[in-house]
């Protein structure tokens, strides 16, 4: 007996928010029949188990286009998706500390260009800051204010693109790990453990932290390090901090972020993230981690430390040596398309990910420049 | 090197039996404990300065209670004992502390876990009204402070705790409006022959029996729980429960103490990373272990207690011993064979005993799926029956960690100790598949909220 095939315009291997995304729009704006693949649960691992910052400033200004088509989206996603991803308009703040007064010029730097690529900031000092933000330490001297971001719940968003995709057509096959994949003709074939076979003229991977062994089968080795965030979240208090707010730092160490979500609860992330192992699917903080994050905290908003943490959690995410991600077609073989390594910076841009990828493949083309993520570019390093 | 470092988390009657083989054997091992003072929750100790006898206190077991403390008062010099400390995480063979804003991790040759017990809780109408207490909570009221939680308190659900409680509080001078039992007369009778492996535990539990019948206090079993009536800023006014003939009983109080017998505090073994393994007698996934308390577990991990398997104060002595020498003779001390078999006898007698009281006892799974859509499940998230029941119908969770992650069941500062069995019960009869199958919430650090100051005077 042969092993039962499943044929579509696109197959997708990684149920994250960048393949369920994809899927989506694939659906929703261009009608190709789709198949998902994921070998865990949709969103369980990066895009599930991140800080949920839907945060433009701070990435590379040319990669603010791409943000911006992606806050439109997550604007109206409610509606588009019909359920609740829990996307707070609420604004972001990017401070620096007194001991680095050299990032104030450069956050005025960053503004001016980012204001020239659709991205609006505000640049706070002194008795402004704190009128308006009375919560941040005397290490902070500066902020970078920007009222139209905000964050989401990571743990929703995925899957909700997916459930979302799934009611449009497109099959969702969860707990399915892809072992060997080629082409042959015209068709992708990819085979899973079990024997399932799937098959597609177009092939997209967004499997992250996984990616590198699928890409590898067709001669594009790429060196992806997995590694786990340090997440945390407080008990409920009222409500009163709106903006996300987050450290602008080169020190890893220093880079603690927190945002308030509606019901209460304080949710941290940031600083010292953990090595993990793909392969296990499970990673863990290090208490280590917890410890030196809540130090962070402290600095950055003091009051907090009145408040007790409730539960720890993280993920694997997949990182590249240069923090950028690989998206775009493949430099060996028609058909094939990559969206994967977006480095602990993904969840904003996510939906704007799915949404180019998906206007890629289907048309060719794409107003998104993505010269700056060639998957050819790691050979030249 | 230097000697072996063993550490024993919990101070009841476990954690102090495996403190003294420690010590025995010639090391000194690090004791840490919730607590203010050791003696763990069955036995208690009241505040220094209170001054109620230990019959009083603990009636039939005042004497093992003593036997506890005394043997623990005997340790104080011979132990490194951290009260009032909290392991909030294990990783790398280290054990992570908090007290107070105080922080540190410890290495361990050998960690002996003695984490205990709390009440097993079924939901139901009105349960979050003030006024609601455990059983285990009901109890710590009088013991430690010498009040109880109400003027008239009802105590509902099943289990020897049901009948120990109200019985102390009947013999405090408490009104107890009514002792209701979910458990049926017919499921004694048929765990009987396990539960004769204690002859004398037994009988203990039958004149508790006697005891409140005698105060004339309505005691009735075989009841399903209706509803715990009251408003959300008075509290609780009364209790309905449904009787064997279908018709219904009010009884009016201002407290109600409920409890299904109990479950282990297995957080930590499980951030240890122990292997759990589905227990069909009890629905429940518990840290699998050697008959002598070795966990399956990366690092040297070892169970003792309720923590390991809810058989009561007396056998957690015996296991806590057994766990410690386990642990000696993993370390390569010399131990005494002789005791290990004999402590494996008796630990097994109190397991033939554990068997019948969960048959005469029984976790009333069946009322999960009864449960109204409005009744809360998770207390700490404000989660309710429905919300569990939608998320799984609009999301296609089939499963404990994932209905966590899209209704936040089991998601706050309990992190579903209290409400994961029956979450999980909920879940497996709305999606109509086996409770073993709906899995167990993986347990995540802090294992009680962990201050931000932690570490600040540092």
């Amino acid at each position: 007996m042969s092993n039962p095939v499943t044929h579509s315009d696109v197959l997708i291997i990684g149920g994250g928010l960048m393949g369920s995304s994809a899927a989506f729009f694939l659906r929703h704006t261009h009608g190709k029949s789709v198949t998902l693949i994921e070998s865990d649960l949709v969103g369980r691992q990066a895009s599930g188990t991140n800080f949920g910052n839907v945060r433009r400033q701070g990435r590379p200004i040319h990669q603010l286009h791409l943000a911006n088509r992606s806050l439109e989206i997550w604007r109206k996603a409610n509606e588009l998706l019909g359920a609740d991803v829990e996307y707070l308009q609420s604004g972001h703040i990017r401070v620096c500390y007194r001991e680095r007064p050299e990032n104030i010029g450069k956050m005025e730097e960053y503004a001016v260009e980012a204001r020239q690529n659709g991205l609006d900031l505000e640049i706070l000092t002194g008795n402004a800051l704190r009128d308006r933000f009375p919560f941040f330490g005397t290490d902070v001297v500066a902020g970078s204010y920007s009222a139209m971001d905000g964050h989401a719940n990571p743990r929703l968003a995925a899957p909700a693109f997916a459930r979302a995709a799934q009611k449009l057509g497109a099959q969702v096959f969860e707990n399915t790990r892809i072992g060997h994949v080629t082409k042959v003709g015209t068709d992708f074939i990819a085979t899973a453990k079990d024997g399932r076979v799937f098959k597609a003229p177009v092939l997209l991977i967004t499997a992250g932290a996984w990616a590198g062994e699928l890409s590898a089968q067709f001669g594009e080795p790429v060196k992806l390090t997995a590694r786990s965030p340090t997440m945390s979240v407080t008990e409920p208090v009222p409500y009163a901090i709106a903006p996300a707010v987050g450290v602008m730092t080169p020190l890893e160490v220093e880079t603690v972020y927190f945002r308030q979500v509606a019901r209460g609860n304080i949710v941290l992330g940031g600083s010292t993230r953990a090595p993990a192992v793909a392969e296990t699917y499970r990673s863990f903080v290090k208490p280590q981690n917890t410890l030196t994050q809540l130090q962070q905290l402290r600095r950055l908003a003091p009051a907090l430390a009145r408040l007790n943490i409730i539960r720890v959690w993280t993920g694997i995410e997949g990182y590249m040596d240069d923090s950028l991600p690989v998206m775009g077609p493949s430099a060996t073989t028609s058909g094939l398309f990559y969206a994967f390594g977006f480095s602990g910076s993904g969840f904003q841009i996510g939906p704007g990910v799915g949404q180019t990828m998906a206007e890629l493949i289907a048309t060719g083309a794409t107003g998104i420049d993505l010269s700056h993520y060639r998957v050819e570019r790691m050979k030249a390093g | 090197m230097g000697q072996p470092r063993v550490i024993i988390v919990g101070a009841g009657p476990a954690g102090v039996r495996a403190a003294e083989t420690i010590v025995a054997a010639g090391l000194t091992p690090i004791v840490i404990d919730e607590g203010r003072r050791a003696g763990g929750q069955i036995y208690r100790r009241q505040p220094e300065n209170f001054r109620r006898a230990y019959t009083d206190l603990y009636g039939t077991e005042a004497p093992r209670a003593k036997s506890v403390h005394d043997g623990f008062d005997a340790l104080r010099d011979r132990i490194d004992y951290r009260a009032e400390t909290l392991v909030w995480n294990i990783a790398d063979g280290h054990v992570w502390t908090a007290s107070g804003t105080a922080q540190e991790a410890i290495p361990y040759d050998a960690l002996i876990l003695c984490t205990g017990a709390t009440d097993r809780l079924m939901p139901m109408a009105g349960w979050d009204l003030p006024g609601t207490y455990s059983l285990g909570g009901s109890q710590v009221a009088l013991k430690a402070q010498a009040v109880s939680i109400g003027s008239q308190v009802v105590f509902l659900g099943t289990g020897p705790l049901l009948y120990l409680v109200s019985s102390q509080y009947i013999k405090a001078g408490a009104k107890v409006a009514a002792v209701l039992d979910t458990s049926s007369f017919t499921a004694r009778i048929t765990a009987l022959p396990d539960l004769l492996a204690l002859p004398s535990v037994l009988w203990n539990g039958i004149a508790l029996t006697r005891a409140i019948k005698a105060a004339g206090v309505p005691l009735l079993t075989g009841v399903t729980p209706v509803a715990i009536s009251g408003d959300a800023r008075t509290g609780v006014t009364g209790v309905t429960v449904r009787l064997g003939d279908g018709s219904e009983r009010h009884f009016a109080a201002d407290a109600v103490a409920m409890g299904y017998h109990l479950r282990p505090e297995t957080q930590l073994a499980d951030l240890a990373r122990c292997t759990f393994a589905f227990d069909e007698l009890t629905r429940q996934y518990l840290p699998v272990r050697d008959p002598d308390g070795r966990a399956d577990a990366p690092t040297p991990l070892y169970l003792a207690g309720d923590g390991a398997r809810v058989l009561g104060a007396r056998s957690a002595e015996a296991s806590g011993k057994l766990a410690a020498l386990a642990a000696l003779s993993d370390l390569g001390q010399p131990v005494d064979q002789g005791a290990i078999i004999m402590l494996r006898r008796e630990v097994g007698r109190y397991g033939r005993f554990a068997r019948g009281l969960a048959k005469a006892f029984p976790w009333p799974h069946q009322q999960a799926a009864a449960l109204s859509d409005d009744t809360i499940l998770c207390r700490c998230e404000c989660v309710t029956v429905g919300d569990v029941r939608r998320t799984m119908d609009v999301t296609g969770a089939a499963e404990t960690n994932r209905t966590k992650a899209f209704s936040r069941v089991g998601m706050g500062r309990c992190q579903g100790r209290y409400c994961g069995h029956a979450a999980a019960e909920v879940i497996a009869a709305h999606g109509e598949f086996p409770v073993a199958d709906a899995g167990r919430l993986r347990g995540q650090a802090p294992v009680k909220p962990l201050p931000i100051a932690i570490g600040e005077a540092e």
